[in-house]
């Protein structure tokens, strides 16, 4: 298992480097980056063009990946060339904000996402399964950053028109407001909403999926035949082997979902790695938006091996060797 | 095919059996796979659907009862209302709602084909490549297919619209395209890579046909299921990614509505809820009618599943 990790952490590297010069350069092409300190009509051109040099931006692109590089390693990441700050502080906080959104979020879709879909299952062609069914259908159908747009306007109205504020509709706290005070979560209840509703459509869908193929097995109908309740047969035999995929599909969405839940940041103005990137992106804050890709790839690559591993451990069939 | 009552009539017979009706029909797969798609209320049902809202869509010089650009200064922001044909109401310069949705249909319905077709397309060759050719050829190309994979979209479309200059649908479109055939690629190598075993495809490399021959006439029409149905499927998920990447801002710029395009603007005015409700519950109906059209054909194509009796 060991030398299983390793390899594919070794994989990555090439990958890595490969696929953050390729955005290197097409982030590099896509404006200047000086373009906001050039329209700065009290910045002598002296300035300018010492930022210029001192960021090597008049070298080769192959150079400034270079320069790039050693920042990385050196300089954690480097700083913004929009507010020469750095730019690791802001990736942590960030990082901080989107996952104490996706935590409450993934776990909710996931205990109602299993809970519905072993109920789906169970009661096959039932009232409640096509309700569910049809639910998660137009989870999957509805754009995100719509419904996040339905749910805000819904609590802007409900805030105008009684004047009761039950939600905030963007932003992340108050003044003086900590992390987990009743202020952030009044806050960040929009957001998790959303997700949790995207997230529910995929892991119903796939627990319900899941368990189908468990029940029809041998083994199930073994367990029937032997005369176990059929509490025990569905809780003992079926959903623990059922969940084995689900595991694997939260991890990756995790992962996934690390390097922001862009559209529903952004709808939201919550201050997370999402809304993070869109920002510096369209500033053409080139080092800010690599220093962004670099860590949602690692998040992305890591998750993508936490998910195997554990399915490896979960399922004893399954063997990496 | 033989005839139903096989091994009992002599061959001499065979006509009278057929005057008496008892001749089994010779069916194609293709044939199967429509009785199929037919028997599949929801896929039905979402095919009419589709054809009534791609219908308005390129249909909408004729079905709009005003311009999309048209401005009413006098009548704006006004309410969903039958009152002046404005059913979608109208926004904040005074123009007709329902017109822009019926265009942004149009915008969407052109990324979504125009997209689906190419990125088909493209899958289609490199897969095929791919799998038959094996070796150098397939790593080199599935290596290609990974990085695609781990290109991050937003940072390709800010830099296209920063070479290309904004606005356009087509560049939009051809972006997503460059950046949707990964899956399908993958599907076609797989199938490729195991029918190029095959002795038929043996026979046919004995009795002289070329590599191309061999791809097309003899594999390609084993691909066909998945590729229509990756298609089909692909067309919903450019319409969702369009619309996300227009109201991120690096998608289609106003003033071309495209669907996507629409709900963004509509941000500015949250009081008035037709302007978002509109164009995203549009979107919905397309996507879930794409999907379910998607369900029926995979139902429907393939051979494996014969759930529904043909």
């Amino acid at each position: 298992m060991l030398t299983y990790i390793i390899r594919r952490l070794l994989y990555s590297i090439p990958v890595m480097i490969v696929s953050t010069f390729l955005s290197f350069t097409f982030v590099s092409l896509a404006g200047d980056p000086v373009a906001k300190l050039r329209g700065n009509p009290r910045l002598p051109a002296t300035t300018i063009a010492n930022v210029i040099k001192q960021n090597h931006l008049d070298r080769s692109l192959p150079v400034r990946y270079w320069f790039w590089i050693k920042d990385v390693f050196t300089h954690k990441l480097g700083n913004s060339l929009e507010t020469f700050q750095p730019i690791w502080p802001d990736i942590t906080r960030t990082i901080g904000h989107t996952a104490q959104v996706i935590v409450i979020a993934e776990l909710l879709a996931l205990v109602l996402g299993v809970a519905v879909g072993i109920f789906s299952a169970i009661r096959q062609y039932s009232v409640f399964d096509y309700a569910f069914t049809s639910i998660s259908f137009l989870g999957y159908a509805m754009p995100t950053f719509w419904l996040a747009l339905l749910l805000q306007i819904l609590f802007v109205d409900i805030y105008l028109k009684w004047n009761v504020r039950i939600f905030y509709t963007s932003g992340l706290n108050n003044p003086h407001q900590g992390t987990w005070s009743l202020d952030r979560l009044q806050h960040i209840a929009l957001p998790v909403m959303t997700l949790t509703i995207i997230s529910f459509a995929l892991y119903s869908r796939y627990m319900r999926a899941s368990m189908l193929d468990v029940i029809n097995t041998d083994y199930v109908r073994t367990a029937r035949a032997k005369g176990l309740s059929e509490w025990h047969v569905v809780m003992r035999h079926v959903f623990r082997n059922a969940l084995i995929p689900i595991v694997t599909i939260a991890a990756l969405n995790f992962g996934a979902l690390l390097g922001g839940a862009i559209v529903t940041e952004t709808v939201f103005s919550l201050d997370g790695m999402g809304y993070y990137f869109v920002q510096k992106l369209q500033a053409v804050d080139l080092y800010a938006v690599m220093g962004w890709l670099v860590v949602t790839s690692i998040t992305v690559i890591l998750f993508n091996l936490i998910a195997d591993v554990l399915y490896g451990y979960l399922d004893p069939r399954i063997r990496y060797d | 095919m033989e005839p139903a009552s096989g091994g009992f009539v002599p061959p001499a017979a065979g006509g009278d059996i057929a005057a008496a009706g008892l001749e089994v029909k010779v069916r194609s797969q293709w044939s199967y796979a429509r009785s199929r798609f037919i028997r599949h209320r929801l896929a039905m049902f979402g095919l009419v659907v589709l054809f009534v809202v791609f219908g308005a869509g390129v249909f909408a010089n004729y079905i709009a009862p005003y311009s999309f650009s048209e401005i009413d200064l006098t009548n704006i922001l006004a309410g969903p209302t039958t009152a002046g044909h404005h059913f979608f109401g109208t926004d904040e310069i005074g123009r007709d709602y329902f017109s822009r949705v019926i265009y942004g249909i149009r915008t969407s319905e052109e990324v979504g084909v125009f997209v689906a077709i190419v990125s088909s397309l493209l899958g289609l060759a490199i897969g095929a490549l791919a799998g038959y050719y094996g070796g150098l050829i397939d790593n080199l190309l599935m290596r290609l297919t990974d990085l695609v994979l781990t290109l991050p979209f937003l940072a390709i479309l800010a830099t296209a619209s920063a070479l290309l200059g904004s606005g356009s649908q087509w560049r939009v479109s051809i972006i997503l395209a460059l950046l949707f055939w990964t899956g399908l690629a993958r599907v076609v190598r797989g199938v490729f890579l195991s029918l190029r075993e095959k002795e038929y495809v043996e026979a046919a490399k004995a009795a002289g046909a070329g590599d191309l021959r061999i791809m097309v006439r003899h594999i390609l029409p084993n691909t066909l299921g998945p590729i229509i149905v990756n298609g089909t499927l692909a067309v919903a998920a450019a319409i969702l990614t369009e619309a996300a990447l227009s109201f991120l801002g690096f998608g289609i710029k106003p003033p071309t509505p495209s669907l996507g395009v629409l709900i963004s603007e509509a941000q500015t005015n949250p009081q008035q809820w037709w302007l978002t409700v509109f164009p995203g519950l549009t979107i919905v109906i397309i996507v879930l009618a794409i999907n379910f059209v998607g369900d029926g054909l995979r139902d429907a194509l393939d051979p494996t599943q014969r759930r529904v009796r043909a």
